[in-house]
């Protein structure tokens, strides 16, 4: 029987003592390499895997992260601003009528493969995008900017109708689809990119390999392993290379909120690009947690054909009952704030005031539509994809409607896909939804509630609405296209109550300022990394 | 098979119940070789008879896989949403675009005979969600690396399991017996999702012994395999150690065992020669599934601990409705399945001499 014992004790001391070896020789390497390491290297948690690196099919944030350290298109944001500065292009000159935009290229802009970018090349990329055979899902974006382009994108013109062209090899001229005044600005995005046709045509496909790719930003692609990393080092073709101060940069693929907190915790990474709400509480406590307004909205979207929330009185009676000011600061507190609006905080843009928190009016209105007290209020359900932040977000307003309506709703949560395809169906009563802008402009939260459009999946439908947001859109910029967009958004939330703006999304990011320098919190949540230092 | 493997005692089991107690066989009525069926003719028997079934298991794979492929790929086109779906939803055209490039908008039949000539081919598809590489890619770069943290899962999991197992077994009752019987609840009970974590939070965040996560490839090597392994051989240690302390406990009662202590045999050898092989085979059965639960269940561990594996693939593909991703997983899986299942039939056949295939 000891023996027995022994025998066993000395096979699991074999086994732990080959792992607790593992163990003691691998810190002593990673010690010595960092003392020998003059490089100063930069390491980010980037979320996602990365779906692609070609910046004409991509379409999420670890993958914007990853663009704009591999590429640049005409023009490149400032990290502080997110504005557009001069890119590829030193300079441009804009048409009287805000329709026509003449960029010259940069002579010395060249593709890491030191290949001269063209101002054809700029044509053949936007060609590239816009074509459906190219399948972007990114490709609406240049759509609403450039003239042809939702045509040639419909397949119901030629690439030949789509107004971009090379005047000559350093010019490049396009014209939009009227006086738009978020084009500079739109233009920083990847669906703007250029690509290298020369190593496209060469590679096809492969080209975003690491062995193929050929890129013109900040940085070039050194590396990249599925589900592991992605690495870049300098690209010493790059017109501004002196900016440029990492000597490397890493991009970790973390799927895992807290593992990404922890890796921040444990020192591998400098940046984690987002922080779990299980430890927001933990977080705010420290320094090196950044917070800052997004220009996003998280919001309750109404099912405006289905009774009883076709009524407006209704939806107006359930959106003035939610104290917003208790949810942000109970529920979600990261620092978001209260939303009664659908368009954030935004320069030039005269924001509505929406119609607040008012219970005695929101039970005064509920009556007058024939449910005083939420009696015979029909059992809404709704719908949110499964998410502990959602679920509580939804159950405080579940409490709210109850305590303040009288009226019961039931929690329904759905698995991703299926939720999506639910809410494009509209097949819902109430849906958690979020958006995102895509630039500095009203436009982008309000173009997409008109009748019929892709984002609307509560048919909200106003003819009126419709034809302010048309009409602002033909608009040179100014407070007068402003006040126009303002007086759409007060008839789609005042009047209408359309959807039901719940708070404004924050970005929430790790990295210690103190270390690293050319890092800003701004509203589109745009770290640049070639702007990146360390301090 | 092996040379030594076939001169093992090896008999089919209409012969069985006819061997005499010195090991020759009886002459017997239903017997396959008309009454021959001596030990000496054996040996041709059996290689005659395992061929055959190895043939036959390794055919029958093809109308197996066949209609796993099939069923998977209707089931998973009737799931609400596409593997475009996004939260900013794609305009109308958009969609059609991307629908006509992955012949989506074609009628459902004809897919299904587009993908069938592929996988035929060797071909799995390119991904709808990971644009840049295909389906081959992804599996073939990422199986590795689950399989490997099975296997050092699934050993880890063996040795401290059946250890634990005979240990708790021999001192039942013991202060040993309670303590792993202990811990062996906790692994069966206690999700991977939390036990990963609290492994970190100790071993990474509070004591800084190891790198929070990673993989061997990477720049912090092969200590990032300790937390995965760890965690992920948990719960087999735990099913492993319990099953082997009940079959130890039963087998320490049988006839023989009273004999081979009757002989006076010391009590190591009865444990090592006598108990443990008859006692194994429970554990052996359970090898195969296990293997098969440890190489595709790996998702939540590949997440926490960030592992390139396939099994995060395995999940996330399902979610995202990537259905040329999804179909790849549930084929490669769908083989490792059937082919540990097979090796688990034939091993089985080697500790139990009862059974046998033809």
């Amino acid at each position: 029987m000891k023996k027995t014992l022994l025998v066993f004790g000395l096979v699991a001391l074999a086994a732990s003592v080959a792992f607790v070896g593992c163990a003691r020789e691998e810190p002593a390497e990673t010690a010595e390499v960092s003392a020998a390491a003059e490089p100063v290297e930069f390491f980010i948690a980037n979320g996602a895997e990365p779906e692609t690196i070609d910046p004409h099919l991509a379409s999420g944030v670890p993958e914007h992260y990853i663009l704009m350290g591999l590429m640049e298109g005409l023009v490149t944001p400032h990290p502080e601003t997110a504005n557009a500065t001069p890119g590829v292009a030193e300079s441009w000159e804009i048409s009287d009528d805000g329709t026509v935009y003449t960029f010259t290229l940069r002579d010395d802009a060249v593709w890491s493969d030191g290949v001269p970018i063209t101002a054809q090349q700029f044509v053949d990329s936007w060609i590239r995008i816009l074509d459906p055979e190219t399948a972007a899902p990114y490709a609406w974006f240049p759509t609403m900017f450039i003239k042809g382009g939702a045509e040639f994108n419909a397949g119901e013109a030629d690439a030949g109708a789509v107004a971009v062209r090379a005047l000559d090899d350093k010019t490049f001229q396009f014209e939009t689809v009227g006086p738009l005044p978020y084009v500079l600005g739109a233009l920083s995005h990847y669906s703007f990119a250029v690509v290298p046709t020369h190593a496209i045509e060469e590679y096809d496909d492969e080209w975003t390999l690491p062995e193929n790719f050929v890129g013109n930003g900040p940085f070039v692609l050194e590396e990249w392993k599925p589900q592991e990393q992605l690495t870049m080092v300098p690209n010493d073709t790059y017109w501004n290379k002196d900016k440029v101060q990492l000597d490397r940069v890493v991009f970790y693929p973390v799927d895992d909120n807290t593992t990404m907190y922890n890796m921040f915790l444990n020192g591998e990474v400098d940046w984690a690009t987002d922080v779990p709400q299980g430890q927001i509480d933990a977080a705010k406590l420290r320094d090196d947690f950044q917070v800052a307004p997004w220009l996003g909205t998280y919001y309750y979207v109404m099912n405006n054909e289905r009774p009883p929330l076709d009524d407006a009185r209704v939806r107006k009676a359930l959106s003035l009952a939610i104290d917003r000011e208790m949810l942000v600061n109970t529920v979600s507190r990261a620092g978001e704030q209260p939303a009664w609006s659908m368009v954030p905080q935004m320069d030039g843009y005269p924001a509505i005031d929406g119609l607040g928190e008012d219970v005695a009016e929101a039970q005064a209105l509920l009556a007058e539509a024939g449910f005083p007290g939420g009696a015979g209020f029909p059992e809404l359900t709704l719908l949110y994809n499964t998410n502990e932040s959602h679920k509580a977000i939804g159950e405080f307003i579940q409490q709210q409607w109850l305590d303040n309506l009288g009226i019961n709703i039931t929690l329904e949560n759905q698995e991703w896909g299926t939720y999506l395809a639910s809410r494009r169906a509209g097949e819902f009563d109430v849906a958690r939804a979020g958006w995102i802008g895509d630039y500095q402009d009203p436009n982008t939260f309000l173009d997409m509630f008109v009748t019929d459009g892709a984002m609307n999946g509560g048919r909200y439908s106003n003819a009126q609405y419709d034809a302010l947001i048309e009409e602002a859109a033909t608009m040179p910029a100014g407070p007068a296209r402003m006040a126009k967009m303002a007086d759409a958004e007060r008839i789609f939330i005042e009047e209408d109550q359309g959807v039901m703006p719940i708070y404004y999304y924050v970005n929430k990011d790790m990295i210690n300022l103190d270390a690293w320098a050319g890092w800003y919190k701004n509203v589109m949540g745009w770290h640049p990394v070639g702007d990146v230092a360390a301090n | 098979m092996g040379r030594s493997s076939l001169e093992r005692p090896f008999l089919c089991i209409d012969c069985a119940p006819n061997v005499a107690l010195d090991g020759s066989c009886l002459p017997h009525s239903n017997c396959p070789l008309d009454g021959n069926c001596l030990l000496r003719h054996r040996g041709a028997f059996i290689i005659a008879g395992m061929t055959q079934y190895v043939i036959r298991r390794f055919l029958g794979l093809f109308p197996t896989l066949w209609v796993i492929i099939t069923l998977s790929f209707f089931i998973i086109r009737i799931a609400p949403g596409g593997p475009f779906s996004r939260e900013k939803e794609l305009p109308q055209q958009v969609l059609e675009n991307i629908e006509a490039k992955y012949h989506l908008d074609e009628p459902l039949i004809v897919q299904y005979g587009r993908y069938l000539f592929d996988v035929v081919r060797g071909d799995l598809g390119p991904s709808f969600r990971y644009l840049d590489r295909n389906v081959n890619f992804y599996i073939f770069s990422s199986l590795p690396v689950s399989m490997f943290l099975g296997v050092i899962s699934l050993s880890i999991a063996l040795i401290f399991g059946v250890g634990f197992g005979v240990l708790s077994a021999i001192r039942q009752n013991s202060i040993v017996d309670y303590a792993s019987m202990s811990v062996a609840v906790i692994g069966i009970s206690v999700p991977l999702f939390v036990i990963g974590p609290v492994l970190m939070y100790f071993l990474s965040l509070r004591w800084g012994l190891l790198p929070t996560s990673g993989w061997i490839t990477g720049r912090n090597g092969w200590v990032t395999l300790i937390m995965p392994a760890i965690t992920l051989a948990f719960p087999y240690f735990a099913y492993i150690a319990r099953l082997m302390r009940a079959s130890v406990i039963e087998v320490l009662h049988s006839d023989y065992i009273r004999t081979a202590r009757a002989k006076g045999l010391h009590e190591l050898v009865v444990i090592f020669k006598h108990v443990l092989k008859g006692a194994l085979l429970p554990v052996v059965s359970y090898l195969g599934p296990a293997f098969a639960g440890i190489v595709t269940g790996s998702v939540v561990v590949e997440q926490i601990f960030r592992v390139p594996g396939l099994g995060k693939f395995f999940v996330q593909s399902a979610f995202n409705r990537d259905y040329t991703l999804i179909m790849g997983t549930v084929i490669v899986y769908s083989i490792i399945l059937i082919i540990m299942n097979f090796v688990v039939d034939i091993i089985y056949s080697f500790l139990d001499p009862r059974i046998s295939y033809k």
